[in-house]
Parts: C-alpha cells; sequence; structure tokens
C-alpha cells in the first residue's frame, strides 16, 4: 500500500482552477520529485496535501485513510510535516525556539525529542552555533536549513520540501541535496518540490511533471531525465 | 575540537537556565522601569524649567514651590493612569498582532470588568456583610471575576462577531468591532437600569486602608512635601505589576506562550506546526479580555462610580498607547501606556498652574496627550519599540 496518494485532486483559489485532476502516489521510503515550471500547481499541490488547501473534488489518502478534510494542525499529527516555500521561519523566535514549535505536538521534556533535536544538530551544524539567533537575521541558506530542521522535529514518516535549493548559491544546494538523501536514508519518504529539476532527477527514485494544473507525465526519474520534452523545457538541453 | 560547547549548546538547548527564564520574565518589566523613571526624569525636569523661567511672571504665588510640592503626586497619579493604559492596550495589541484588526469592542469588555465589581459589592452589601470583608480578599476576588466574565465575553465576541469574518475585507471586520462595542454599551446598560445597581452605578468595597506616606522630602524654602500615595492606587500599581509578570511568564515561557508568538507571525506556518490556530486566537481573546477585564475592575474601586459608557474614552486613550509603543508588540503596548500616563498626568497637573488657570489643565491633558503623541509618531510611525519595516521573510 502507498504511504500518500492524490486521487484527482481539483484545488482552486476561488474560480482559479490550480489543480485540475492531479493523481500522484507517494511509496514508503521513496524519494518522489514533483517538478515543472512557475504557476503549474507544485506548491499548490503541497497545501492541498497539509490541508492548507481544501480539495473541492478527489481524495487525499494517507495510510489508506482520506485526509483531505481534515485541518493542518491534525495532519501534522498524522506525520506529514511540511517546510514550505520561502522558509517562512518565525523570523522574532529565535533558532531553538522554532526547532521547538517544531516538536509542538510532542513532549519537550522526552529523551526522543533530544535525540530528535541532536539529529537537526547533526545536520546542521550550522543550527547548532546559532540556536539564540533569531530567524530572521539567519542567511537564506540557514533559513533553509533551519526550515527542513523545523519539519523534522514534528517526527514525520513523509517530509513535503517546496523547493529547498531556491535561491542558494550553488555549493549550498548541493548540500541541501544530499542532506536531502541523508533525511531518506535515515528512514523519512521525501516528497520533493523542484525547479531545478537536474539535481531533483538525480536523487529522486521516481518524479511526477506538473504542468497547468495537470500530471503530463509519470516515470522513475531516470526515465524522466531522458524524456525528451522533459530535456527541452526543464534541464535546458537541445 | 568543539565538543565542550557543542555539549553547552545542547544542555542549554534541552533546558533553559535560570537565568534565561527571569530574562524572558522581567525583561520587559525592566524595560517598563527605564521609560517611567525616563519619563518622570524628563518631565520632572521640563516642569522645573518651566517653573524657573515662569517664576518672575506669577505674584500670586511661588510657582517653584508650588510645582515641587504637587510633583509627587502628579507622578503617583502617572503611574496610575500608566498602568491603566498599559493593561487595556494589551487587549488592542495581542488581538492586532494575531489578526491585524483593531478590536473596538476592548472597551466595552473593560468598562464590563468594572460592572463586575459594582456588582459584586452590591451584592455583598445587600447581603450585609460587605463591611466585615477583609479589604484584600476583596480586591483579589473582584479581580478574578472581572477577569474571568471580562476573558470569557471576549472569547464569545470573536466566536460570534469576527470568527465568521475572518476571511472578510479587514474595514467589515472594524465595523463588526464598533458594532459590538454598542452592543456591549447597550447590553450593560440595560442590565444596569433594570437592576439595583443603577445606570450611575457606584462600586461599594469594604474599608481598603487609608493613605500611605511613602516618604518626607526636604524642601529648601518650604513645608517638607509628603510623598502620599492613596492605597486605592497602590492597589492598583501593585495589581497591574502582578498581572504584567504573570503576562510576561504566559508569553514568554509556556508553551502555548510560543504558540501564540508563533500565530502572530505566521498563522498557516504555526498550524504546519501541528499548533490549533483557531484556539490559540481564542486563547488570545481570553488573555487580552481578562486583562482589560482587570483593569476595569481596579479602575472601578478607584473611581468609586462608573456608568456604561466608562469604557469608551480609555479604550481610546489605550489604543493610542498601543500605536504609541508600536502596534502588535506587548512590550511596546506596556511602554506606550506608561508614556501616555506621564504625558497626561503632567499636562493635567501643571497647565493650569503654569497659565494661572487660563487653561483648566484636566480639560486641555487630552489635547495635549495626543499633540505630544502625534508628534511622537510622525517622527516615529512604527511606535516606540515597533520595528523600522515589516519582516517579510
Ligand atoms: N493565493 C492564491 N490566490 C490565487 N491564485 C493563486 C494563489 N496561489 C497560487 N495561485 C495560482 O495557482 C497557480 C499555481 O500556483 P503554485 O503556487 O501552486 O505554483 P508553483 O508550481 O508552486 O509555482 P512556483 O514554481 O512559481 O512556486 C498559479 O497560477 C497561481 O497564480
Ligand atoms: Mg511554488
Amino acid at each position: 500500500m502507498s504511504l500518500l496518494e492524490l486521487q484527482n485532486v481539483h484545488t482552486y483559489y476561488g474560480n482559479i482552477h490550480a489543480l485540475k485532476g492531479v493523481s500522484i502516489t507517494v511509496n514508503e521510503g521513496e524519494v518522489v520529485t514533483l517538478i515543472g515550471s512557475n504557476g503549474a500547481g507544485k506548491s499548490t499541490t503541497l497545501r492541498t496535501i497539509s490541508g492548507l488547501l481544501r480539495p473541492r473534488l478527489g481524495e487525499v489518502l494517507f495510510k489508506g485513510k482520506r485526509i483531505d478534510r481534515m485541518p493542518p494542525h491534525d495532519i501534522v499529527q498524522l506525520g506529514i510535516a511540511q517546510s514550505p516555500e520561502g522558509r517562512r521561519i518565525f523570523p522574532r523566535l529565535t533558532v531553538l525556539e522554532n526547532l521547538e514549535l517544531g516538536a509542538y505536538i510532542h513532549n519537550s521534556n522526552s529523551p526522543e525529542y533530544r535525540r530528535d533535536l541532536e539529529r537537526v544538530f547533526d545536520l546542521f551544524p550550522r543550527l547548532r552555533e546559532r540556536y539564540t539567533q533569531k530567524g530572521g537575521t539567519l542567511s537564506g541558506g540557514e533559513q533553509q536549513m533551519l526550515a527542513i530542521g523545523r519539519a523534522l522535529m514534528t517526527r514525520p514518516s513523509v517530509i513535503l520540501l517546496d523547493e529547498p535549493s531556491m535561491g542558494l548559491a550553488p555549493v549550498l544546494v548541493e548540500q541541501i541535496f544530499d542532506i536531502v538523501q541523508e533525511i531518506n536514508a535515515q528512514g523519512t519518504t521525501v516528497l520533493l518540490v523542484e525547479q531545478n529539476a537536474h539535481m531533483a532527477l538525480a536523487i529522486a527514485h521516481r518524479a511526477y511533471v506538473l504542468q497547468t494544473g495537470m500530471i503530463v507525465l509519470e516515470n522513475t526519474a531516470e526515465a524522466v531525465a531522458k524524456d525528451e520534452t522533459v530535456q527541452k523545457a526543464y534541464l535546458g538541453l537541445d | 575540537m568543539a565538543t565542550q560547547s557543542e555539549a553547552g549548546a545542547i544542555s542549554a538547548g534541552t533546558r533553559r537556565t535560570t537565568r534565561m527564564l527571569l530574562n524572558q520574565i522581567f525583561g520587559p518589566l525592566l524595560q517598563i522601569l527605564y521609560f517611567v523613571i525616563g519619563s518622570a526624569v524628563i518631565l520632572g525636569t521640563i516642569v522645573i524649567l518651566l517653573a524657573f523661567l515662569l517664576q518672575g511672571t506669577r505674584s500670586d504665588i511661588n510657582l517653584l514651590q508650588g510645582t515641587l510640592i504637587i510633583l509627587p503626586q502628579v507622578i503617583v497619579d502617572s503611574l496610575v493612569r500608566g498602568f491603566l493604559y498599559a493593561m487595556i492596550a494589551l487587549g488592542y495589541t495581542m488581538v492586532y498582532g494575531v489578526l491585524e484588526f483593531i478590536n473596538f469592542a476592548h472597551g466595552e469588555i473593560f468598562m464590563v470588568g468594572a460592572f463586575v465589581v459594582a456588582g459584586f459589592g452590591l451584592m455583598l452589601n445587600s447581603a450585609g456583610i460587605l463591611g466585615d470583608f477583609p479589604g484584600i480578599l476583596f480586591v483579589i476576588i473582584s479581580v478574578l471575576l472581572g477577569a474571568a466574565v471580562s476573558g470569557i465575553l471576549a472569547v464569545s465576541v470573536e466566536r460570534v462577531a469576527y470568527r465568521p469574518l475572518r476571511n472578510s475585507p479587514k474595514l467589515v471586520l472594524l465595523i463588526s468591532t464598533i458594532g459590538m462595542s454598542l452592543v456591549l454599551q447597550d447590553l450593560v446598560r440595560i442590565i444596569a437600569t433594570s437592576t439595583p445597581l443603577g445606570f450611575n452605578a457606584r462600586v461599594l468595597t469594604p474599608d481598603l486602608g487609608s493613605a500611605i506616606r511613602l516618604a518626607t522630602l526636604p524642601n529648601p524654602g518650604g513645608n517638607d512635601i509628603n510623598v502620599i500615595i492613596d492605597a486605592r492606587s497602590m492597589i492598583f500599581i501593585l495589581a497591574s505589576i502582578v498581572m504584567l509578570i504573570f503576562l510576561n511568564y504566559l508569553v514568554n515561557v509556556t508553551r502555548v506562550g510560543k504558540a501564540m508568538r508563533a500565530v502572530a507571525q505566521d498563522r498557516p506556518t504555526a498550524s504546519l506546526m501541528g499548533i490549533n490556530v483557531n484556539n490559540i486566537i481564542a486563547l488570545t481573546f481570553l488573555v487580552g479580555g481578562a486583562l482589560g477585564g482587570a483593569a476595569g475592575v481596579l479602575f472601578g474601586i478607584r473611581v468609586q462610580a462608573i456608568n456604561p459608557y466608562v469604557g469608551f474614552l480609555p479604550g481610546l486613550k489605550a489604543f493610542t498607547a498601543a500605536v504609541l509603543g508600536g502596534i502588535g508588540n506587548i512590550t511596546g503596548a506596556m511602554v506606550g501606556g506608561i508614556v501616555l500616563g506621564f504625558l497626561e498626568a503632567f499636562v493635567a497637573s501643571y497647565l493650569s498652574l503654569f497659565t494661572a488657570g487660563a487653561f483648566a489643565g484636566a480639560n486641555y491633558a487630552d489635547i495635549a496627550a495626543f499633540s505630544i503623541l502625534i508628534i511622537i509618531l510622525i517622527f516615529k510611525p512604527e511606535g516606540l519599540l515597533g520595528e523600522a519595516t515589516v519582516q517579510k521573510v
């Protein structure tokens, strides 16, 4: 059974029909990437999964149970975390407080909490150095690390990452993708939204291509990377 | 290599030090203290200088003596007004912080607190036990009662009149808050006039003690200056400080406090952390309403005569104080209240003294205080403690 499944999902912003029947399957242990150009509906897909938006039609299933009518704070409890587009760090809270909020649904006196915190600090040593600093004063790359770390603190079984490489220098992009792979190796399923299709396809097992609210291609990442239209449109190859 | 400091970071990360805690609770209060001292020193210096300059223009009284003699009393009055505005301003600023609209019904939430203590006093009186009731116990019970009634009322108002409009334009919400303000005024008026309370309700209290002499200052060339504080003002100031400590603890130290700050900064992202945003918003109204209600109780005890419209002016001024401090900023609201209280009390007391009564100070206090506010806001539109630019991440 798949871990996370979208079946024919239609999501609207008022009258704007942003998702026009999206179906996606994410299996346990996978890295699945969702690529597409600006405005294709990638973030909308993640917001729909997290419950920030309600689909007008279609279903979102997690471990076989419908979650598309649940509020976001209940969906997190099930084990679905999101590192949202633009990082969305709480700017006037410290790094540590941001991480503590990630663990809001857990007991912060438990050994598991301390283990999670240790794990995040091990993945992102930079955050350990700056744990008393206000979130808003971090650099873009550090904020991205904090956003991913904060999502990990919810102890998710699947993590939704919305463009973690956005606005980062190439070295840092490589580092972030390495860490995504490491997170996956540690047992967390990953749904990765990216504009940087090249890198995303390199680390994903499977890929979906989204175009104006519709899935136009799905396959193994390898096959998608070899697809001619994908090479033209998303990889900048001729 | 860095194992030592890493271990330190982790232990501090998992367990907060006592010093951090004290800092989070008392840091904002220290900031208030700075503004209290600062306002007292600056305004005190200004009036003494003015008295020097104007000394020759008056033959009827010794202006400098007069200025010095009332100064301690003016400072006590400033503190009472300041804490009154601070406590009410918190309700405005907390709601603004979370929902970004001004809850104009908050002045009425405050007024309800004053009626709660009036009702409580009346009940004890008709039971014949008011006279023997211990004063401190009376204050504590009525503050808790007023806080509970106003807090629950504020939550209900949010649920009924604001939440259904949460996605409407801000102007619609604003009108709803003004509507609720009128509704609450009239409700209280109907209840008050159809009970023994009456439209002009008296706040009956047991004996709360008499004035306390804090100090006697030597006064060169005149009578000694007695620094006297009446018991009701003393109660007002002390109770306000206790509640501000509680608020700082709640907001800065507890888990729900962190959730409140997160919701204020980014609602959708807070919900991604597993925070039930609606509950936190309700809690914000509960806490803001409770502080307003408690302030109403203390206000009622101090002025001893109230009516259903007593919430309007203090509410408006507290809103101004919140803006002055930087709307949305909790410490800012407290500081703004203190500064406004000082400005007002000084103008009210000294304007008529300096103008030989040509301007009856109390009537001009509002104009003068608000003019100064407007000037401050022209030069620092984000408020005293507001951030220069809205942080967008
Ligand atoms: N809050 C909103 N209100 C109205 N329309 C919106 C809103 N958010 C997104 N849209 C529209 O929905 C469509 C999908 O947007 P979405 O943000 O999901 O795209 P995306 O694939 O994430 O793009 P990008 O790569 O630029 O982040 C776009 O046409 C966008 O204009
Ligand atoms: Mg997007």
